[in-house]
């Protein structure tokens, strides 16, 4: 390791993980040579926008917008919006930018090009793991909601949700090939850090909590279901998405890896035909800022509505704007205005305690707090706060229900 | 056979109107070639390397082996260090671009106009 080591090179030794590290399972799209060393092309330039160029714009606006601003207005910026005044125009701001819009485009041509042409190869295989078990339910009279149809989240051509074909699990598996190039394998071996951080979580936290029932709302492919779900195996578990593929794929997925025990359901995690009172446990880990404030209300009723007495629900999020600086708030609300994520600004204004008093949760039920993803550190020896945004430690917020 | 445009559907675009940040269209546009003839080059560079290493590895080379090939732990440092060089090459004008601003040199021709004080006299 020495001649290409911290030794000589110091922090310029610090560099990502081979693609080839990432976990399989086999629903993974094969990536040949050149296509996996896209991707580790991919991961380097995230890296380096991220940890080289990005934090120039701190510089750019102390040295150059801030300035300009207060000669301008006689005061510095406030508030995130007057810091975006004074810093849209920013020569060094728009080269950031500009590359990391060009690298989000770029990761999803990468992983498409990966996925499309052995499309039919992938649904087939979908078809053969899925094999009308009764622990896949579609049902296509569910609609996509508009925060998800407006724009394609995160820049993700044709979304979560629209298949170029009958049976199609090409979103799931775009999303599944590529996320190394986001992560870095940070993580996880299979993206699923949340999910074990979520089973940590609980036992350190809950350890007398009867788990015997569980929901994951807005699953996706399952990425952090599927670790609950081994660790609860004798739970029966459900995990619901509105995208038909991210479900297809998701459970395929997942009966390779074992969870058997997981019930893939399509619905709205606004309106679930559930009985009331079902859940011991439902949480979701990234998904309350893809939905909208009216939707996000629902979302928390119906959390009330389905859990037992003295259950629990728990979200992962991004971290809220209260108590960061007006500059790392304008920063951070890059995803909602050029990483197509509309509801990101809003949600994380908001005040989740008063969200979940509002629908009824007493507020002495409510709790803050903080959970660390879980990752095999052979392999990915450190977590931080990689790319803006997205650390490896996340906001969590819910509540426990009043016992009977 | 399969019924879809896989290299049309491949570059097609996210819904949602894309923001252009660069004051001219045409740069942009010329930034994200560049960024693929970029990552084109990056490839082209880690395949070489690939085959390099077999050919020091085996006397035989195949296609099979270029894609099964694996690398260790130590030469996946190696490759992805040349990744970090060769993005610091590219974007040599970014980091030169912050460091003035974070010290503002005076032009050659201010300096030299300095220097040449009392030339005339
Ligand atoms: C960012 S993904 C999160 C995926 C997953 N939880 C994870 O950790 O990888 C958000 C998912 O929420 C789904 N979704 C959005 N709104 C929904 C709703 N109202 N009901 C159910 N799923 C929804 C989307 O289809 C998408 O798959």
């Amino acid at each position: 390791m020495a001649e290409y080591g911290a030794e000589r090179y110091g922090p310029s030794a610090d560099v990502p993980p081979d693609y080839r590290v990432a976990g399989r399972h086999a629903m993974m799209p094969a990536a040949n040579h050149d296509e996996i060393a896209r991707f580790n092309f991919l991961a380097n330039l995230v890296k380096y926008v991220s940890t080289r160029v990005l934090p120039g714009t701190a510089v750019a606006y102390q040295n150059r917008a801030e300035p300009a601003f207060e000669d301008k207005h006689g005061h510095k910026p406030r508030d995130r919006r007057e810091v975006r005044k004074a810093m849209e125009g920013d020569p060094y701001y728009k080269i950031w930018s500009a590359l990391r819009l060009n690298t989000m485009e770029m990761r999803q041509q990468a992983g498409r090009s990966v996925v499309l042409r052995q499309l039919d190869e992938l649904n087939a295989a979908a078809k053969s793991l899925n094999d009308d078990k009764p622990t896949l339910q579609l049902d296509p009279s569910v609609e996509i909601p508009r925060y998800i149809g407006s724009v394609d989240n995160h820049l993700m051509p044709g979304s979560y949700y629209t298949e170029l074909v009958a049976d199609d699990v090409s979103p799931a598996a775009n999303y599944d090939v590529g996320i190394f190039v986001t992560t870095q394998g940070l993580f996880g071996l299979h993206t699923d850090g949340a999910g074990h951080g979520l089973v940590k979580w609980l036992a350190d936290n809950h350890p007398d909590l009867k788990i015997n029932r569980i929901l994951d709302i807005g699953c996706g492919l399952g990425h952090n279901s599927v670790p609950v779900a081994l660790g609860f195996p004798d739970a029966e578990m459900y995990a619901v998405d509105v995208a038909a593929p991210m479900l297809r794929y998701g459970h395929a997925r997942a009966q390779d890896l074992g969870a058997t025990n997981l019930i893939f359901k399509q619905g709205n995690a606004e309106a679930l035909d559930f009985p009331d009172q079902h859940f011991d446990l439902i949480y979701s880990t990234m998904f309350v800022h893809e939905t909208s404030y009216k939707a996000l209300h629902r979302i928390m009723a119906e959390c009330r509505r389905l859990l037992r007495p003295g259950g629990l629900h728990v979200h992962l999020e991004q971290p809220p704007f209260h108590g960061m600086s007006p500059f790392e708030q304008f920063l951070r609300d890059w995803d909602a205005y050029y990483n197509n994520e509309p509801f990101w600004s809003t949600v994380h204004s908001l005040q989740m305690t008063d969200v979940m008093a509002k629908v009824g949760f007493d507020r002495a039920s409510l709790f803050e707090t903080k959970v660390t993803a879980v990752v095999d550190e052979t392999i990915f020896p450190k977590a931080g706060d990689f790319d803006y945004g997205r650390g490896c430690v996340w906001y969590t917020f819910g509540a426990q229900a009043e016992a009977a | 056979m399969s019924t879809i445009d896989v290299f049309k559907l491949a570059n097609t675009r996210a819904k949602g109107k894309r923001p252009n940040f660069l004051d001219d269209p045409a740069v942009e546009r010329v930034l994200s070639i560049t960024l693929a003839v970029a990552g084109e080059l990056a490839v082209t560079r880690e395949r070489l390397d690939t085959v390099e290493r077999l050919l020091a590895k085996n006397d035989l080379l195949s296609q099979a082996a270029i894609d099964a090939y694996e690398p260790s732990e130590q030469e996946a440092q190696q490759r992805a260090m040349w990744h970090q060089e060769y993005l610091a090459r590219i974007f040599r004008i970014v980091q030169q671009e912050l460091e003035a601003l974070e010290r503002s040199d005076p032009s050659s021709e201010d300096v030299g106009a300095t220097l040449a004080e009392g030339e005339s006299d």
